[in-house]
């Protein structure tokens, strides 16, 4: 059913703030940063064009290939470690287990808090002289190391434990909704073929799941392209550079190091890397709706 | 959310106790970093030396809260985290008022009156929403500057403003699609106005729309660190700005007893809203990450 126009005044007015966000604020400063990338701009803009200059030195900069790799290792680990754990608490609270609601909550606290106080938890947790390798050696395990946090080659990994105890929840709570929205006689018919559990949730089930796995994944890699505040907090970046990520490598270029025309040009990269992540979900998502119109 | 179908069953079998075990160990997981920051935060310094993470505390001792409240030092300044909180209440509450409203606004003309060239704004809001914040910021800084805006209390809320308007008018319009558009033609035959409409029958009827969006919107905007260190500005810093100065930028011993009570009064008022906020909380969840 199509609503027709009902041409208002009023209603081209009341748009007017959020055209002018959309316009000045969105587009406008995303034309003002590209563009900024092409010159070599340090503290202040300046307008002298150098082509493609600050996008080659930003691939020869060690940090942003650090950062880059990071980002990629973090976010690989993050989303699909997400997906999976989520998966599995979704699917263990399906089961009609007791206390579902008490589980429900445990699960999904972590997402209600900041990712600086997510890290400052488990930076806590985490240090080896007094956190959780300590705890374990004074139960009179003496061999046991868990100091990912200050080892250059794990800390990306503590990274990465950090940001999945605070973003599993949020698959498991979209889910658990796209479970229960699946029609139940579909379990009763796996159990009078003898299906097992485990096989009707991996061929039956989880096929069904693909829109709230899509809109959790699509979220999680958000947050990836975003991730600044949980590095921040938890390692700054140390040991080294071990930790660094594109969008706090931007920051320290744009307002430490005077850096402009760099860190718009990493900035766009990091731009170009979300039009790459969204083009083939916006795409799933395009067709899936055509097929639902019945016009593909 | 809806509950799970059927009798529960009562064997115990050798899956359900897997499956309990399974669940348990979860939740260990998951609640045990919450267990250590308050029983570290009840702890003196002399105990956490004895690197036990996990006891209780021998004796329940409240020095650190105090500190963490109100004498906590983040470099030279020894305010503690109540200055942060004072400004994270000043940054939110309008942030959260204003961009609900316009939120509201922009929802209900999108879905009603469709205005001309509505659905490409709409598009370009929601692009906009995918954008890495880094893009915007050097540029938002300069302008603001200009405009006397930069680190002041206005500026940091216009920021939050702007930077919300994807979601709440996700949400609203995914909202007032919803609502019969008979009611829509009924007040217009009875000669009422976009204003009219919008304040007497659909803002009324929006109210658990409302009430997602602010919930959603108020622990986005409380959790938010970025715009805080870029757009606040040395007074008006919120909460979780002072928190992480306070905890990564001391000088000599840490204090972790004080950092785990910053810590905790800094995530005090997200995780009182999930608590109290229950299923809400979970409906906007799922609302806001069903994008359309």
């Amino acid at each position: 059913m199509k609503r027709k126009h009902n041409r208002s005044k009023a209603a081209l007015i009341a748009l007017i703030p959020t055209w002018a966000a959309v316009v000045v604020v969105y587009l406008g400063t995303m034309v003002w940063s590209v563009t900024l990338s092409f010159t070599n701009s340090r503290l202040f803009p300046s307008w002298n064009f150098v082509g493609f200059e600050q996008y080659s030195k930003l691939f020869q900069t060690a940090k942003w290939l650090v950062s880059f790799q990071n980002l990629i290792i973090f976010g690989v680990l993050y989303v699909f470690g997400c997906l999976f754990v989520g998966f599995l608490l979704a699917a263990a609270l399906d089961r009609k287990v007791r206390f579902e609601s008490a589980f429900r909550t445990i699960f999904l606290y972590p997402y209600a808090m900041s990712f600086v106080v997510t890290g400052l938890i488990w930076q806590w947790m985490m240090n080896p002289t007094l956190g959780i390798q300590a705890s374990v050696r004074a139960l009179g395990w003496q061999g046991f190391t868990f100091d990912w946090i200050i080892n250059r080659d794990l800390a990306i990994y503590a990274v990465v434990i950090a940001a999945l105890w605070q973003g599993a929840g949020l698959v498991m709570i979209l889910v658990l909704a796209g479970m229960r929205g699946i029609d139940g006689e579909q379990w009763r018919a796996a159990r009078i073929d003898g299906i097992p559990v485990w096989r009707t949730y991996v061929s039956i089930i989880l096929p069904q799941l693909t829109p709230a796995f899509a809109a959790a994944g699509m979220l999680l890699s958000m947050g990836v392209i975003k991730t600044y505040d949980i590095v921040v907090a938890l390692t700054n970046g140390g040991p080294g550079s071990a930790t660094e990520v594109p969008a706090k490598f931007i920051m320290d270029n744009l307002f430490q190091r005077q850096n402009l025309g760099l860190a718009t040009a990493a900035a766009t990269v990091l731009l170009l890397t979300v039009l790459i992540i969204v083009t083939p979900f916006r795409y799933a998502q395009h067709i899936r709706a055509r097929r639902q119109a019945g016009t593909l | 959310m809806t509950h799970p179908r059927g009798p529960r069953p009562t064997q115990i079998t050798v899956a359900r106790i897997g499956l309990y075990a399974f669940l348990i160990s979860a939740a260990l997981f998951f609640a045990v970093p919450l267990y250590v920051m308050i029983v570290t935060s009840l702890k003196t310094m002399d105990e956490i030396r004895l690197g036990q993470i996990f006891a209780l505390p021998l004796h329940l001792d409240f020095t650190a809260w105090k500190t963490a409240w109100a004498g906590a030092c983040a470099g030279s300044e020894c305010t503690g985290v109540r200055m942060g909180f004072l400004n994270s209440v000043k940054i939110t509450v309008p942030a959260v008022v204003i961009s609900v409203l316009i939120g509201a606004i922009n929802g209900y003309a999108l879905s009603f009156w469709r205005p001309k060239a509505g659905r490409l704004m709409f598009g370009l809001l929601m692009a906009g929403a995918l954008v890495p914040y880094q893009i915007f910021l050097y540029p938002l800084v300069r302008a603001m500057a200009v405009m006397g805006f930069y680190n002041s209390l206005g500026g940091i809320i216009l920021v939050h403003v702007l930077f919300g308007l994807p979601l709440v008018t996700l949400l609203f319009r995914n909202y007032f699609v919803t609502i019969p558009e008979e009611l829509f033609k009924a007040a217009r035959v009875d000669g009422a106005g976009f204003w009219r409409i919008f304040f007497e029958i659909m803002l009324p009827m929006a109210l658990p729309m409302i009430v997602v969006a602010s919930m959603f919107q108020f622990t986005g905007i409380w959790n938010d660190f970025l715009l805080g260190v870029v757009f606040a500005g040395r007074d008006n810093l919120p909460m979780t700005v002072q928190l992480n100065n306070i905890v990564n930028t001391t000088m000599g011993e840490r204090n972790y007893n004080v950092n785990m009570a910053a810590t905790i009064l800094t995530a005090i008022i997200p995780l009182a809203i999930y608590f109290l906020s229950g299923r809400w909380f979970v409906r906007g969840i799922a609302a806001g990450a069903v994008k359309g």
